[in-house]
């Protein structure tokens, strides 16, 4: 039995838990990664981060994207699949293309994205032939801009994954039970709002989940198309960390960004179990992470 | 899921037949829209590759004229795609195979297995859930570089390994313990050993639930990103994900190639996907669903 449990049990102690353990006590040093540690600084790292300006940026960024999904992204999900959850033709075809981009990885759709957002490139050429050309910038390089530019992009590579889960979560409503609003006399609007809405709670649920997560760790995307630039104008938590660790060689500090990161994550998923998901006692991840 | 559909086989789960025609006419359109904004970009990268760079900064959106192979050949008859390919498959594969097959014995110890802490031990690899490898990537970089793992491709395919044991573990151990005890007893009694049982029997039998765990180690791997960033720094190393990025940045005057290499990385994966879109699409948000 041993022998079964143990490699796994390594392989995770190894690799996923003592980063954690090993960032936690760098932390508490000034290091650049290389030699002596030195004498602790105790929590100097945190106080620093806290008061960075960059740093805080750079969490109202990881956070304007995480309200941005719940408050476009999700409704828009919600639409889209109420409206296509029924017969139609090609509805085969359209799940595999709306599926497409999320097995796409995020490093090729970055590139892809970062040469239709050219200067003249395909996105200027689409605003201009619609006769919205007033509204071209340059969308990487405007401060005020890039980061809904890079929240197209995101929506652009996960909506699809949101429509085919809520689809899914859709297709476990019995159509017994709106038929039945439908005869006790609720309009199509009121079942949708009052019946399958409600009952689709548990899919949402997940749904926030996962993007909410998804928006606190935003890298890869965001260092390919513009490195959190310009001016620090599209910097996550997650490009602000890789940053200070290997571009600029403060491991130490670096760490502590990342330990901050982990409690963000780690205490957001914890209370969202616990308070969200655990009312869906239908599976789900409530059932596995208790 | 386990919805209300599934606890009453009777009740119909099919989409509705019909709606209001003003609703249906809506969804068509919105079919029609998803598709062309999914398409229509990675369209226009493909098409784009078959033109030269003085084509396309002539007129950013015009048809090729006349037609170029040039950009695909060079690609094609140098290395260096073919090298990123055979990485990304290289490291996919360790990392599948480990997680599969550490992942499947741990989940077998937990399932059928009874000893004390046994649900403590089943928490506690839950908990690569609560966080992504992106958080950890700063603390396990050091880690790897104290191993001797840096430039080294089981550098990246074990930690990828290490990460996918959680969702491997989550979805096979109910999937094992569902399985009948009489079949262990009958498979006992005809004299096989507990493993005999584990590799003869209850592994063949668990072959959906192998397939989907080993899908979703494959795409997260094939798709990773920043730790291949930070373990490799000779181009030869690197993924496609990588490659891709680098060579955006090595050629960015050269439009065409970029588009041209863009699409040819894209490829492999959609490939992939239209073949076992099914799977995929089932492994993927049934992951997340249970």
């Amino acid at each position: 039995m041993l022998l079964l449990l143990g490699p796994a049990f390594i392989l995770f102690v190894g690799f996923v838990l003592i980063p954690i353990a090993v960032a936690v006590y760098y932390s508490f040093f000034k290091w650049s990664g290389f030699g002596h540690l030195g004498h602790t600084v105790g929590f100097a790292n945190y106080r620093r981060a806290i008061k960075d300006t960059v740093f805080d940026h750079a969490v109202v960024h990881n956070v304007t994207i995480a309200l941005l999904s719940l408050f476009i992204q999700l409704p828009l999900s919600i639409s889209l699949a109420l409206l296509l959850n029924r017969r139609m033709r090609g509805r085969g075809f359209l799940r595999l293309v709306v599926f497409a981009p999320y097995v796409l990885s995020e490093a090729v759709t970055a590139v892809m994205w970062l040469m239709l957002l050219q200067p003249h490139g395909f996105v200027d050429h689409l605003f201009r032939a619609v006769g919205l050309g007033g509204l071209v910038t340059t969308w990487l390089a405007n401060t005020h801009i890039v980061l809904y530019t890079l929240f197209v992009v995101v929506t652009w590579k996960y909506i699809g994954f949101g429509i085919v889960l809520l689809l899914a979560g859709l297709q476990g409503i019995p159509v017994e039970i709106r038929e039945a609003a439908a005869l006790d006399g609720a309009s199509p609007w009121q079942t949708t709002r009052r019946v399958t809405l409600p009952l689709l709670g548990p899919t949402i649920r997940i749904w926030i989940f996962l993007s909410m997560v998804g928006s606190l760790q935003l890298f890869d995307i965001v260092w390919i198309m513009t490195l959190g630039g310009p001016a620090g104008a599209s910097t996550t938590m997650a490009t602000y960390l890789i940053d200070k660790g290997f571009q600029s060689y403060e491991f130490g500090y670096g760490s502590a960004v990342a330990v901050i990161l982990f409690m963000i994550c780690f205490v957001f998923a914890l209370l969202y179990q616990r308070f969200a998901l655990r009312r869906d006692t239908a599976g789900a991840l409530t059932e596995r992470v208790r | 899921m386990t919805s209300v559909a599934a606890a009453n086989p009777t009740l119909t789960t099919r989409p509705p037949r019909s709606g209001s025609p003003i609703a249906t006419a809506l969804a068509y359109f919105a079919g029609v829209v998803i598709v062309v904004v999914t398409v229509v970009p990675m369209l226009f990268i493909f098409i784009g590759g078959f033109r030269t760079t003085a084509q396309i900064n002539g007129s950013p959106t015009a048809l090729p004229h006349p037609w170029i192979w040039a950009n695909y050949r060079v690609i094609l008859t140098s290395s260096s795609f073919w090298r990123f390919l055979a990485n990304s498959a290289e490291i996919a594969f360790v990392a599948t195979a480990l997680a599969v097959a550490l992942g499947s014995m741990a989940a077998f110890a937990l399932s059928r297995y009874n000893f004390k802490g046994r649900e403590a031990v089943y928490a506690f690899f839950t908990i690569g859930l609560l966080f992504p490898l992106t958080v950890a990537a700063l603390p396990l970089y050091l880690v790897l570089r104290d191993l001797g793992l840096l430039e080294n491709k089981f550098g990246v395919a074990i930690p990828e390994a290490a990460f996918s044991l959680s969702i491997t573990i989550v979805i096979l151990r109910p999937f094992m313990r569902a399985i009948p005890t009489e079949l262990e007893d009958a498979a006992v009694v005809d004299g096989a050993s507990k493993l005999g049982f584990f590799w003869r029997i209850l592994l063949p039998l668990s072959g959906p639930a192998l397939t989907t765990v080993a899908i979703l180690a494959f795409v997260t791997s094939w798709n990773f990103y920043i730790l291949p960033l930070l373990v490799f720094n000779k181009t030869g190393d690197f993924t496609l994900p990588l490659g891709v990025a680098t060579f955006q940045s090595q050629y960015s005057f050269d439009t065409a190639r970029v588009f041209a290499f863009t699409f040819l990385s894209m490829l492999p994966t959609l490939m992939f996907f239209v073949v076992a879109e099914r799977r995929i699409i089932a492994g993927l948000t049934g992951a997340v669903k249970g």
